[in-house]
C-alpha cells in the first residue's frame, strides 16, 4: 500500500460495528411504533421467540459466511449445504434417538467436505470464489431435485425437543447455541494465528505472504469452517422442522441473506475488515424486519420484493470497495 | 599500520545480473559496517532498486556473492533474508491498514501462550520495540491506516526490528514525509545506528545523504562509479558521478526556438500531487519533461488529459478555458496520452492489432477508421497481419499501433508517457523521428522521459518536475548534471 | 503495415479460444444422440429441436453481452418468469393487446437491464449481487402482483410465436416462427458484435483502463450491455410463453443455463475474450446434452449438477491454460 493509500484507509477504518447496533436499535424502535399504531404487538413473548429462532438459523450460517469473507472469499453453495445437511442428520437419524450424535457428526462430516471441496477450487485451481462455490451450489441443487420431492427423514425427538423448541425463559436454544458458536469464532479470530493470519489474506494477500503467512492454508480452512457453520444451521433446521427439507436453504434465501448479514454487520465484502459481533447485529436486524414484517402482515410476496430491495442496497451502501479478483 | 576499517556487516563482491540478455549491473562491490549508514545515489534506473533487491532477497545474482554478519549466504527469497537478519523498508509500504500497530509488526510470527496468540506480549514488545527507537508515544493498539505516514513508517522499521534485523534498506524513505517529519526520521537513524545496526540508505535528496551518511556509492549504469567518504565530497561532484555520458545515439534534428501557438496553458493547475503548475505547450514544439520517479512527472500528464484531473488553476485550449475532466473529454478537445504502462494501460493484450488501433476512433465519434490503416503502414508496424492479436509484437510495434490509434483522431496535443521504454534501439530511433515528424507537422508535443540522453535530445526546451511542481526551465542543449541538478534540489532554480 | 510472415493460421473469429472447440463438441454430441435416436437428425424432429431452444440460445446471446463485458447477469430467468406472467395478465386472452403487450416485455426487458447496469456500474455494486438481487425482487414482485396464482391467458397471435410454423417448406418440412426470429435475431447479434460496440465491448472487458483511457464511455458500454440482455429475457419469455403457456417456473434455472451455455461456446468468464456464435453454439450443444441424458433416461432434475460440472470443468481449464501462457 502506498503511503497516500495509507492514509485514505484510515478515514474508512471505522470500527462499523457499533452502527449496526445503533440500526437495530432504532429499526426495533420505529418498528414497536408501527405495529403498535396498526394495534399489534412487538414484543411480547411469542414474536421474540420467533424472533430469535429466525436469526439462530441465518446467524449460524453469517458466522461461518463472515470468516469466508474477511479472507477475501465468498460461499454460495450455503444455501445447498444447509438443505443438505438437514436431510443427511434427520435420514441418519431416522427417528431414533441413538441416531443423534451418528446423524449429527455424519451431517457436519458431509459438511466438511463440501467447505475442503469449496476451498480447494479457489485455491488450488485459482478459480474465482464465486463461480467455484455457484458451480459447487449447482451440483448440489441437482442432486437435492432428483434425489428427493419433499422432506424425508426423521429428525431425533430429543434433538427436537432441545434444540428445535427448547427455551430458557424467552431466549431459545438454538439462540444460545448461535451465541456460543459466534463466542468461539470471535476466539478464533482474535486468539489464534489463523485468525490473525485470516484477516490478514483478506486484507492484502500480498502482505500476507510477504510475511510468511500460508494464504492456502488459511483460505481452505476457513472455506471449511463456513461449510461446518452451514451444516450445523442444517441440524438445527432438522430440529425445528422434523424432517429433512431439500429446499429450506433456498428458500430461506440463506446465501444471499447471509451474505447480506455480513456487510450490514460492518465486515468489507473485498475481506481484512470487520467482525462476527457485527454479523450478529446484522443478522438480528434482518429477522427484526421479517417479525414487523409480519406483525403487520405484510404480503409474504411483498416481502421477498424487499429482501431482495435489502440486500443490493447493504451491498451498495456499505461494500463501496469492489471485489477483488482471486490476488493469491 | 594497523587496517582499522571495522568488520563488515554486509560485504558485496562483484554482483551482476542480467535481465532478457540486458545487463542491469555489472560487477558491484559494497559493504556497510554496523552502525553505518551507507548511502546509495544514482539517477533513474540505474540499477539501485535491482540491487537492493538482491540484497532483500529478491533477486538471486547472476555472478558475486553476498556476504552477512560474515557468512556467505544465499537467498531462496525475500523471508529467508529477513530470518537472517536483513529487513527492507520499501517507499510502498507493507502493512495492513485495518490492523493494529502491534498486529503489523508481528504479522507471520505472533507471540504464543499455550497454542493462543499472546496479545499482552505481543503489545508488550511492540511498546520495548518503539522505545527503542524513541517512538514510546505511538500507541500500539491503533488501526495503522489512522496513522499519519511518518508514524506508518516507524511501524515498517519496527516490523524488521521485531525479526532482529541487524541490516535495514531504506528505500527513498523520505519520499512521502512532510519537512517536519524528515526530523523524526533521522533521530531514529540515529537510535538505530546507536544499536549497531547497519543501514543501506538510497535516495535522492542529497540533503539528507550528507546529513547522515558516512560514506556514499554512486552507481551509474548497473557499476559502481565510486565509493566516497562523505565528508569528502560534495553534492556538485556527486551529480557529475552520476550522470555524464558521451551522447552516442543521433537524434533528430531539433526545431528552432518555440514561436509557435500556444496550444495548451494551465496556470496554477494542482491536485492532490501537483502543485502551482504553469506551463505552455507550443504548436511544432516538443516539451521535454524530466525529474526523478515520483516527482509528479505522469501525475502532470494524467491531469492535462482529464485522467485525474486538476482541482485547482486554470487550463485553456487555444485560448479557450476547458475542463477536461475525463478521457473522453480530453479526447474529444483533440489531446491525446500515450502511457507509460503499455502493457496495463496502452493496449488491450488479446485484441488485434487492427482493433487496438481503431480503439479512440470507436470511442469517439468524427474519427476516421478508413485512415487507421493508412496509419499503421504510415508508422511502419511490423506484424503478421492486422488481425494478429496485439501481444505477440514486440513493444515497439505495439507502441506504434498505440500512435496510429491516436493519430486517427487527429490530435492537436500529443503527450508522451516514456515512449521508449523497454523498446530496442531500432524502434526507438523510429519513435523518436515520428514525434519530431508530429511536432513539424503542427502538433504539441510533450514528452516525459526518464532517459536523460534521450529528453535533452529530444527537446527543444525542458521542464523538470519535483516535489509536485516545476522546479525549473531549461532550454534546448542543457547538459546532463543541468537537468539532475534541478531534479534533485541542488542546482539554482532558473528563472521561468 | 508491413506483413512479416504469414502466420499460419486460422482466421480470427474461429481461432483458439474461438468456434473450433464447441464445434467439435458438438458434433460429438450430434453423433452420440443420433446413435442412441436414429430420427434425430430427421428434419421435423431436428427443426422442432430447434425450434424449441430457441429461447436459450437467445438468452445465451444476451448473457454473451455482458460476461464479455466483465459482468455477469443472473436475474435473466427470473425476468423470463416475471414477463411472461406480465403478458398472460396484459394480454387477458384478448387478441388486440397482442402488440402492445410485446411492446410493454420489450420496454420491461430494457427497463430492467438498465436498471441492473445502473445500480452495478454507479452504484459499484458487485454485478452478482445486483442481479441476484433483482432476481429476488423480480420474483417477489411478480407473484405479489398475481397473488400467487398467475391469471389471465394468452392470445393466439401471441403464442404463434412460440408454438407456430410455417408449413410445407421443402425439405425441412416445417419451419417453427421461433427458429425464425432466433435466426433473424442472430444474425443481428452477430452483426452487433462486428460493429463498433461490440469491439468496444471486448475491449472493455480485457481492459477498462486502457478503454478509458481511449475515451470509451466504460460505465454506459457496460450498461448497455445488461439492456442488451433484458431485451433478450423479452423475446426468449415471448417464445416461452407461446410454447409452454404461463406459469411459476416459466423462467427456473435459464440464468445458470445461459451461462453453462457462454462458458461452454469458449467465452471467457472474467471477460474479453469469446464471440456470441460461440455462445449460442454453447446453448445448442447444453440443448443436445440434455436431450441425450433424455433419451438415456437420466432424470432431468440432474440439469443443475450437469451444469455445475460444466462450469466449474470449463473455468478450470481456462484459468489453466492462461496461467500457464
Amino acid at each position: 500500500m502506498t503511503a497516500p493509500a495509507l492514509r485514505s484507509a484510515r478515514r474508512s477504518a471505522r470500527r462499523s460495528v457499533p452502527g449496526v447496533f445503533v440500526a437495530l436499535a432504532l429499526t426495533l424502535l420505529a418498528g414497536w411504533l408501527v405495529v403498535a399504531i396498526d394495534g399489534g404487538q412487538l414484543f411480547n413473548q411469542a414474536t421474540t421467540v420467533s424472533l430469535l429462532h429466525v436469526a439462530a438459523g441465518l446467524g449460524l450460517v453469517a458466522v461461518g459466511q463472515t470468516l469466508v469473507v474477511l479472507g477475501g472469499s465468498l460461499d454460495l453453495s450455503v444455501a445447498y449445504v444447509v438443505s443438505l445437511s438437514t436431510l443427511v442428520a434427520a435420514e441418519t437419524m431416522n427417528g431414533r434417538d441413538s441416531g443423534l450424535l451418528p446423524g449429527i457428526g455424519l451431517a457436519l462430516a458431509v459438511s466438511a467436505a463440501i467447505g475442503l471441496f469449496n476451498g480447494l477450487l479457489v485455491t488450488r485451481l485459482r478459480i474465482n470464489a464465486f463461480i467455484a462455490t455457484l458451480g459447487v451450489g449447482l451440483l448440489l441443487k441437482g442432486y437435492l431435485d432428483n434425489g428427493y420431492d419433499g422432506p424425508a427423514g426423521s429428525t431425533s425427538p430429543a434433538l427436537v425437543q432441545t434444540l428445535g423448541y427448547q427455551r430458557v425463559g424467552p431466549v431459545p436454544v438454538s439462540f444460545l447455541l448461535l451465541i456460543a458458536v459466534t463466542g468461539a469464532c470471535w476466539f478464533v479470530l482474535s486468539r489464534t494465528r489463523f485468525g490473525h493470519h485470516l484477516v490478514a489474506v483478506g486484507g492484502d494477500p500480498q502482505v500476507a505472504r510477504l510475511s510468511g503467512v500460508r494464504n492456502d492454508r488459511v483460505l481452505v480452512t476457513a472455506h471449511v469452517i463456513c461449510a461446518l457453520c452451514a451444516g450445523l444451521a442444517g441440524i438445527y433446521l432438522a430440529s425445528r422442522l422434523g424432517s429433512g427439507a431439500p429446499r429450506v436453504g433456498t428458500e430461506g434465501l440463506y446465501d444471499l441473506e447471509s451474505i447480506a448479514a455480513v456487510v450490514i454487520g460492518g465486515t468489507a465484502l473485498a475481506g481484512g475488515r470487520g467482525g462476527v459481533i457485527g454479523t450478529v447485529g446484522g443478522v438480528l436486524l434482518l429477522a427484526s424486519i421479517d417479525a414487523i414484517f409480519n406483525q403487520l402482515e405484510v404480503d409474504a410476496f411483498f416481502k421477498q420484493v424487499i429482501r431482495g430491495a435489502v440486500i443490493i442496497v447493504a451491498v451498495a451502501v456499505y461494500a463501496r470497495r469492489t471485489l477483488r479478483k482471486a490476488a493469491w | 599500520m594497523v587496517d582499522r576499517r571495522p568488520a563488515s556487516l554486509l560485504a558485496l563482491r562483484g554482483i551482476s545480473k542480467s535481465f532478457l540478455g540486458t545487463r542491469v549491473l555489472d560487477g558491484v562491490d559494497l559493504d556497510v559496517a554496523p552502525g553505518e549508514v551507507h548511502a546509495v545515489v544514482g539517477e533513474n534506473g540505474a540499477g539501485k532498486s535491482t540491487l537492493m533487491k538482491i540484497v532483500s532477497g529478491g533477486y538471486a545474482p547472476d555472478e558475486g556473492s553476498v556476504e552477512f554478519a560474515g557468512r556467505r549466504c544465499v537467498f531462496a527469497g525475500p523471508r529467508d533474508a529477513q530470518r537472517a537478519g536483513i529487513g527492507i523498508i520499501h517507499q510502498e509500504f507493507n502493512l495492513l491498514p485495518e490492523r493494529t500497530v502491534a498486529e503489523n509488526v508481528f504479522l507471520g510470527h505472533e507471540p504464543l501462550r499455550r497454542g493462543l496468540v499472546d496479545r499482552r506480549q505481543m503489545r508488550g514488545r511492540t511498546e520495548r520495540l518503539l522505545a527503542s527507537v524513541g517512538e514510546r508515544a505511538l500507541p500500539v493498539d491503533t488501526p495503522v491506516g489512522r496513522l499519519g505516514v511518518a508514524q506508518q513508517q516507524v511501524v515498517e522499521i519496527v516490523k524488521a526490528l521485531a525479526l532482529d534485523a541487524r541490516l535495514l534498506i531504506m528505500d527513498e524513505p523520505t519520499a512521502a514525509l512532510a519537512d517536519h517529519e524528515v526530523e523524526l526520521l533521522y533521530r531514529l537513524v540515529r537510535r538505530l545506528q546507536d544499536q549497531g545496526i547497519g543501514l543501506l540508505y538510497v535516495s535522492h535528496r542529497l540533503t539528507e545523504v550528507f546529513d547522515l551518511s558516512s560514506r556514499i556509492t554512486v552507481v551509474k549504469d548497473g557499476r559502481r562509479v565510486d565509493t566516497l567518504r562523505t565528508a569528502d565530497t560534495t553534492a556538485e561532484e556527486l551529480v557529475r558521478l552520476m550522470v555524464g555520458r558521451e551522447m552516442s545515439t543521433l537524434y533528430p534534428d531539433r526545431a528552432g526556438a518555440g514561436d509557435g501557438a500556444v496550444r495548451l496553458a494551465v496556470r496554477g493547475g494542482g491536485n492532490r500531487k501537483l502543485r502551482d503548475i504553469d506551463l505552455q505547450l507550443r504548436a511544432g514544439e516538443v516539451l521535454g519533461v524530466g525529474g526523478l520517479q515520483g516527482s509528479g512527472r505522469s501525475a502532470l500528464a494524467r491531469a492535462l488529459f482529464g485522467a485525474v484531473p486538476f482541482t485547482t488553476g486554470e487550463v485553456t485550449l487555444d485560448g479557450v478555458p476547458v475542463r477536461l475532466r475525463s478521457p473522453r473529454s480530453a479526447t474529444r478537445a483533440g489531446i491525446a496520452y500515450v502511457t507509460e504502462d503499455r502493457k496495463g494501460e496502452g493496449i488491450v493484450a488479446r485484441q488485434s492489432v487492427l482493433d487496438n488501433a481503431l480503439l479512440a476512433v470507436r470511442a469517439v465519434p468524427g474519427g476516421r477508421a478508413a485512415r487507421v490503416r493508412e496509419l499503421l503502414a504510415a508508422v511502419d508496424v511490423r506484424a503478421a497481419g492486422e488481425d494478429q492479436e496485439i501481444r505477440f509484437l514486440s513493444g515497439g510495434n505495439q507502441q506504434k499501433v498505440v500512435l496510429a490509434r491516436w493519430l486517427a483522431v487527429d490530435p492537436v496535443v500529443l503527450l508522451f508517457d516514456e515512449p521508449t521504454r523497454g523498446i530496442d534501439v531500432g524502434a526507438r530511433s523510429a519513435i523518436h523521428h515520428l514525434v519530431r515528424r508530429l511536432a513539424r507537422d503542427g502538433a504539441a508535443v510533450l514528452m516525459i522521459s526518464s532517459d536523460l540522453p534521450e529528453l535533452i535530445g529530444m527537446s527543444d526546451r525542458m521542464i523538470v518536475m519535483r516535489d509536485g511542481r516545476v522546479a525549473g526551465e531549461l532550454p534546448a542543449g542543457a547538459t546532463e548534471p543541468d537537468v539532475l541538478a534541478l531534479a534533485v534540489g541542488t542546482g539554482r532554480e532558473t528563472p521561468a | 503495415m508491413q506483413i512479416v510472415q504469414r502466420r499460419p493460421g486460422l482466421p480470427g473469429w474461429a481461432g483458439a479460444g474461438g468456434v473450433l472447440p464447441i464445434l467439435a463438441i458438438l458434433v460429438v454430441l450430434l453423433i452420440l444422440v443420433t446413435v442412441r435416436q436414429p430420427d434425430f437428425l430427421a428434419p421435423a424432429s431436428l427443426m422442432s429441436f430447434l425450434g424449441r431452444s430457441a429461447p436459450i440460445i437467445l438468452l445465451a446471446a444476451g448473457q454473451y453481452f455482458v460476461i464479455v463485458s466483465g459482468e455477469f447477469d443472473l436475474s435473466v430467468g427470473a425476468l423470463v418468469t416475471a414477463q411472461v406472467v406480465v403478458a398472460a395478465r396484459i394480454i387477458d386472452s384478448d387478441p388486440t393487446r397482442t402488440w402492445p403487450a410485446v411492446l410493454v416485455l420489450l420496454g420491461g426487458g430494457a427497463l430492467v437491464g438498465l436498471v441492473n447496469g445502473l445500480i452495478t456500474t454507479r452504484l459499484r455494486v458487485p454485478s452478482f449481487i445486483t442481479t441476484l438481487g433483482m432476481f429476488l425482487i423480480l420474483v417477489g414482485a411478480v407473484y405479489l402482483w398475481s397473488n400467487g396464482a398467475p391469471k389471465g391467458g394468452f392470445s393466439e397471435e401471441f403464442r404463434q410465436f412460440g408454438r407456430r410454423a410455417v408449413e410445407g417448406v421443402p425439405v425441412l418440412g416445417r419451419v417453427p416462427y421461433s427458429l425464425m426470429v432466433l435466426l433473424v435475431l442472430a444474425a443481428l447479434a452477430v452483426l452487433l458484435t462486428r460493429s463498433d460496440f461490440g469491439r468496444i465491448l471486448i475491449a472493455v472487458g480485457d481492459n477498462p483502463r486502457t478503454a478509458r483511457l481511449s475515451g470509451v464511455r466504460v460505465r454506459r458500454v457496460r450498461t448497455i450491455a445488461f439492456i442488451l440482455s433484458g431485451l433478450a429475457a423479452a423475446v426468449a419469455a415471448i417464445l416461452i410463453g407461446g410454447y409452454s403457456g404461463v406459469s411459476f417456473q416459466a423462467g427456473a434455472g435459464l440464468e445458470f443455463g445461459s451461462i453453462t451455455a457462454v462458458v461452454l461456446g469458449g467465452v471467457a468468464l472474467g471477460g474479453g475474450r469469446g464471440s456470441v456464435v460461440g455462445a449460442m453454439l454453447g446453448a445448442v450443444t447444453l440443448e443436445l446434452l440434455f436431450a441425450l441424458m433424455n433419451f438415456y433416461g437420466v432424470s432431468g432434475a440432474l440439469r443443475p449438477t450437469v451444469q455445475g460440472a460444466i462450469i466449474l470443468f470449463a473455468v478450470a481449464v481456462a484459468t489453466r491454460r492462461s496461467s500457464s501462457r
